[in-house]
């Protein structure tokens, strides 16, 4: 295990951003995001969450990939290469950190797709373990240990000092990088981390969710589910905006569109939310047409059907972003309590 | 806690006299903060019926839904959210008939976001003595000013009347209207044209286009959004480029100006808390200075001055010279 | 560099015929003149016009052609309506195949098979009869039930009457809505002319067409005694990727594009009918 002190992270992330795009949590306009690091920048490794999850490194809200050109009876088409840039995202969070291995499910199955797989080839993930979670956080029900993220370089704030361990070649090429600037720690400092550890897992223990019960959704019947009658409570206030959607790790729901830029046409594909009125509208035909279908839709795919279709893995990591996002206070863990029947 | 009792009481003897058939107020949430809208159907599911310092969301735009049903519904109504409704009544929005007002005094509501904001983390219980909040974390008590934590909405208030009810419990029409909203809009106006573009690019470009303001808005209720069109040839989920983030937000103000009666929800409901409500009372600043002095939604029968032509309307040159010179 | 599967590529339209009032075949090849990809019958593909939109066609034409491929395309959309506006000679894009096909290989060989057709529904079933004929000792006796509204909505109706009708073993029995002048066949619904004709349990049937009709033909012949293990059908749903990743084609647990479009119908009746 490295270490480097607090007060050294600017030059740190100087050497990182030297080398490699290098994106922190960052505050802007009042907001925490993952945003390009510049020398000046407000870091705000304290801050437990960006308000966006950082999924838009590898599978940005909007991405073009092709152009064409249209003359009378012929077409050209320019496919874009996908983006090749080498880059860090340093100060993941844990469930943030398993939400990749669940996008990975969905786009690096085959067929693999190139833009999202070019981006987490070039990607290295430095995660950060949270000294300081929230009563809305719930990753130890999904099995997700905020105190020992996966990554390729964990990280944790221990005291003074930040204390690295590589986990992949990525993250031991990048720690190599960066060895005029961390120490070996030591076996006090190795104390001192595994007690910060405990610390963690006790408030863990403390918080509200942590137990939550899942039991439910393990091996759920999807027709039973779907028929369920609570679908119509539950999903009584729903606005039918894309906040959850739009603020969540794992939704990954994407639209196809073309613009005209007036000189081509440029495809591009964008986030979409299956709570959008005409997200499954086609030509004289909808099958969701009341916004409690498009509801249930979410929170089945989330709790039944992507589990059903990968190992029993659900499309949620607990991060609690729509519990304090949703403007009208409705969110996951109040389906599961209601579908589970619990209270 | 009183007040929340007298209000499910009263609606609970509404809903059995066979005044109203159900009624639209708060569900206790999960924790202390996150009470949900809810239609209260029994006597029952009223047993979830909350009413406190967390009861941001306007009701009002429920009603275009809810009122489209059989029966009467009760809609429990804020001072400020009964002008939101007096305009959707103004536009034949929602059938009058098919509602019952319950007009419920507000003493301001809390943001949950502000407290957090603090640092304070791990929330589990707030005390409220109308000074200081006193708040229970898994790490120990924090305390705060309570006018630290008020939702942004409410830091100006219209006051406590309620321009439009059946029946009024716990209200307070006395209260005084407090604050100045047009302070920071007199700010901006201020600013270079170059510091006012930095100031919106730098809230605007957080916007992740969820759509939240539009759909909480109750101004906001076609049918069918321009953005939702397919065919429109506007991509309503993502920006194709910066100008289209700029011009969803101010295309949206426009075509709520004169109706907007500022209620805040689109600010309350950003998840990026952008102050969307600033470009809305632009617009107010102006038609009140163009127009002179309007409230949308103080009367359920009110024409904007947009909208209505009089010989005394101030001539294009004025406008003219007057944007001219900011 | 990896291949962006979300990028299509060339199609010349060569050919347009009008079958219908509101339905067109087009004939598609690439730019060398070859057939773009090989599909197995009941596949799909992405069809686009830069700028307009792209939307998912279910293939027409059998495998068996080594030529072109076809696609039978209804008016219905914004796509649709510049699609029927195309002369031959002018270029799509075009890519695939996607879906799963219908079992022509393993379950349907050497058993009888009933098609059951609606209106546009013939395009995808075309390919599987065709692809049938093609390879005509391997399957069993062919049934083909197939109506719509009037006798000038029946969809490649030169073909039925001259090639099918004509076949080895195929038995061909058409039906439109209302009665019409010049019209001697038989008049009436699809469901009720397929319990009218009351064929053999033991055959295997394939459905597409309207929602509606394809509900009430299922009952019908699970009337008749059909199990449902017996009867596939091919559903439709907006697309957007094709390969099961947009998450907008979702029946529950299944996605059209990939685990589709061709299901049996006992599987389906294990999943949601939101569709």
């Amino acid at each position: 295990m490295l270490k480097i002190s607090l007060s050294k992270l600017d030059s740190l992330f100087e050497l990182i951003g030297s080398e490699k795009t290098l994106y922190l949590p960052i505050e802007k306009a009042g907001q925490v995001q993952f945003y390009q690091y510049e020398k000046g920048a407000k870091v705000r490794l304290d801050a437990l969450q960006t308000v966006k999850s950082p999924k838009d490194l590898f599978f940005p809200q909007s991405e073009c990939y092709a152009r064409f050109q249209v003359k009378q009876n012929n077409i050209s088409i320019e496919a874009i290469a996908p983006c090749d840039d080498k880059f860090v995202i340093f100060g993941v969070r844990a469930c943030d950190a398993k939400s990749f291995e669940l996008l990975d499910r969905v786009f690096l199955s085959e067929p693999v797709d190139a833009m999202y797989r070019s981006r987490r080839e070039n990607g290295v993930v430095v995660t950060l373990s949270c000294n300081e979670p929230e009563e809305t956080c719930f990753c130890k029900a999904l099995g997700i240990d905020a105190a020992a993220p996966a990554g390729d370089v964990s990280a944790a704030i221990v005291g003074d000092e930040l204390m690295m361990e590589a986990r992949t070649e990525k993250g031991k090429e990048l720690c190599e990088k960066l060895a005029a600037l961390l120490t070996e720690a030591d076996s006090k400092d190795i104390e001192a981390y595994e007690n910060n550890k405990k610390a963690i897992t006790e408030i863990i223990n403390k918080l509200p969710y942590s137990d939550l019960d899942m039991s439910a959704f393990e091996n759920a019947n999807e027709l039973e589910m779907f028929k369920s009658d609570k679908w119509e409570e539950l999903s009584e206030a729903c606005l039918g905006c894309g906040t959850c959607t739009f603020v969540c790790p794992t939704c990954q729901c994407y639209d196809i569109r073309d613009f005209d830029t007036g000189s081509g046409v440029t495809r591009f594909r964008c986030w979409d939310s299956c709570m959008y009125s005409e997200f499954t509208q086609a030509a004289g035909h909808n099958p969701r047409t009341t916004q409690m279908e498009r509801f249930r839709q979410r929170f089945m795919h989330k709790l039944v059907y992507f589990p059903k279709n990968n190992d029993g893995e659900y499309s949620c990591v607990g991060c609690g972003r729509c519990l304090k996002k949703c403007p009208v206070s409705l969110n996951i863990v109040k389906v599961i309590k209601g579908l589970g029947g619990n209270k | 806690m009183q007040r929340a009792e007298m209000i499910k009481a009263k609606i609970l003897e509404l809903m059995q006299n066979k005044t109203v058939d159900r009624a639209i107020g708060w569900k206790r949430g999960e924790f202390f903060y996150d009470n949900s809208p809810a239609v209260f159907e029994t006597p029952e599911e009223l047993e979830d019926f909350v009413y406190d310092s967390f009861c941001g969301a306007n009701l009002s735009k429920y009603l275009v839904k809810e009122a489209k049903k059989d029966g009467k519904v009760l809609v429990c109504i804020k001072p400020c959210d009964s002008y939101s409704l007096n305009q959707l009544l103004t536009e034949h929005r929602v059938d009058r008939s098919k509602i019952y007002v319950l007009g419920i005094g507000c003493d301001g509501m809390l943001d949950i976001e502000l407290i957090r904001a603090k640092g304070i983390k791990g929330i589990t219980a707030v005390k409220d003595d109308g000074e200081t909040l006193t708040v229970d974390t898994v790490y120990g008590e924090r305390t705060l000013p309570r006018s630290e934590a008020i939702l942004g909405r409410c830091t100006v208030c219209k006051g406590g009347k309620h321009v439009i009810f059946d029946e009024l419990v716990c209200a307070d029409e006395e209260k005084e209207a407090r604050g100045d909203r047009f302070e920071k809009v007199s700010e901006l106006e201020a600013m270079t044209d170059d510091e006012r573009f930095a100031f919106w690019r730098s809230e605007l470009s957080k916007c992740i286009r969820c759509n939240a303001c539009r759909n909480a808005c109750p101004a906001c209720t076609c049918e069918k959004c321009v953005f939702d069109n397919d065919a429109s040839g506007y991509a309503s989920k993502a920006n194709s480029d910066t100008f289209e983030e700029n011009m969803f937000h101010i295309i949206r103000a426009f075509h709520v100006a004169g109706r907007c009666t500022d209620c805040g929800e689109c600010s309350r409901v950003c998840p990026e808390k952008i102050p969307l409500h600033l470009l809305n009372r632009k617009f107010i600043k102006d038609i009140n200075e163009l127009y002179g002095e309007y409230q949308a939604g103080e009367t359920d029968n009110g024409r904007s001055p947009v909208t209505n032509f009089t010989k005394t309307d101030a001539e294009p040159s004025v406008i003219y010279e007057r944007g001219g010179k900011n | 560099m990896a291949e962006n599967v979300l990028v299509p590529v060339l199609g010349v339209v060569t050919d347009v015929r009008v079958d219908t009032p509101d339905v067109k075949t087009f004939r598609v090849v690439a730019p060398d003149g070859k057939k773009p990809f090989e599909h197995i019958p009941g596949q799909c593909a992405m069809l686009s016009i830069p700028g307009v939109g792209e939307a998912m066609f279910s293939i027409t034409s059998s495998p068996t052609n080594r030529e072109f491929m076809e696609f039978s395309i209804k008016k219905c959309g914004c796509l649709t309506s510049w699609l029927h506006l195309m002369e031959a000679g002018q270029q799509i894009t075009i890519r695939g195949p996607y879906g799963n096909g219908f079992p022509v290989e393993s379950d349907f060989k050497h058993k009888d098979l009933v098609f059951v057709a609606g209106g546009i529904g013939l395009a995808p079933l075309r390919s599987v009869i065709n692809y049938c004929r093609d390879n005509r000792a391997n399957y069993g006796h062919i049934d083909i039930v197939y109506g719509s509204r009037s006798a000038d909505d029946l969809v490649d109706y030169p073909e039925i009457v001259n090639e099918w009708v004509k076949g080895e073993d195929i038995n061909v029995y058409l039906t439109i809505d209302r009665p019409q002048e010049g019209w001697d066949g038989h008049v009436g619904f699809v469901p009720n002319y397929v319990k009218e004709l009351g064929f053999d349990v033991n055959k295997t049937v394939i459905i597409c067409g309207p929602p509606i009709m394809i509900k009430f033909t299922l009952a019908g012949l699970v009337e008749l005694g059909f199990d449902k293990q017996q009867v596939y059908t091919t559903m439709e749903m907006r697309m957007k990727c094709g390969i099961g990743k947009c998450g907008r084609c979702n029946i529950g647990s299944k996605y059209i594009c990939k685990d589709g479009p061709v299901f049996r119908c006992d599987q389906l009746e294990q999943l949601p009918a939101e569709y």
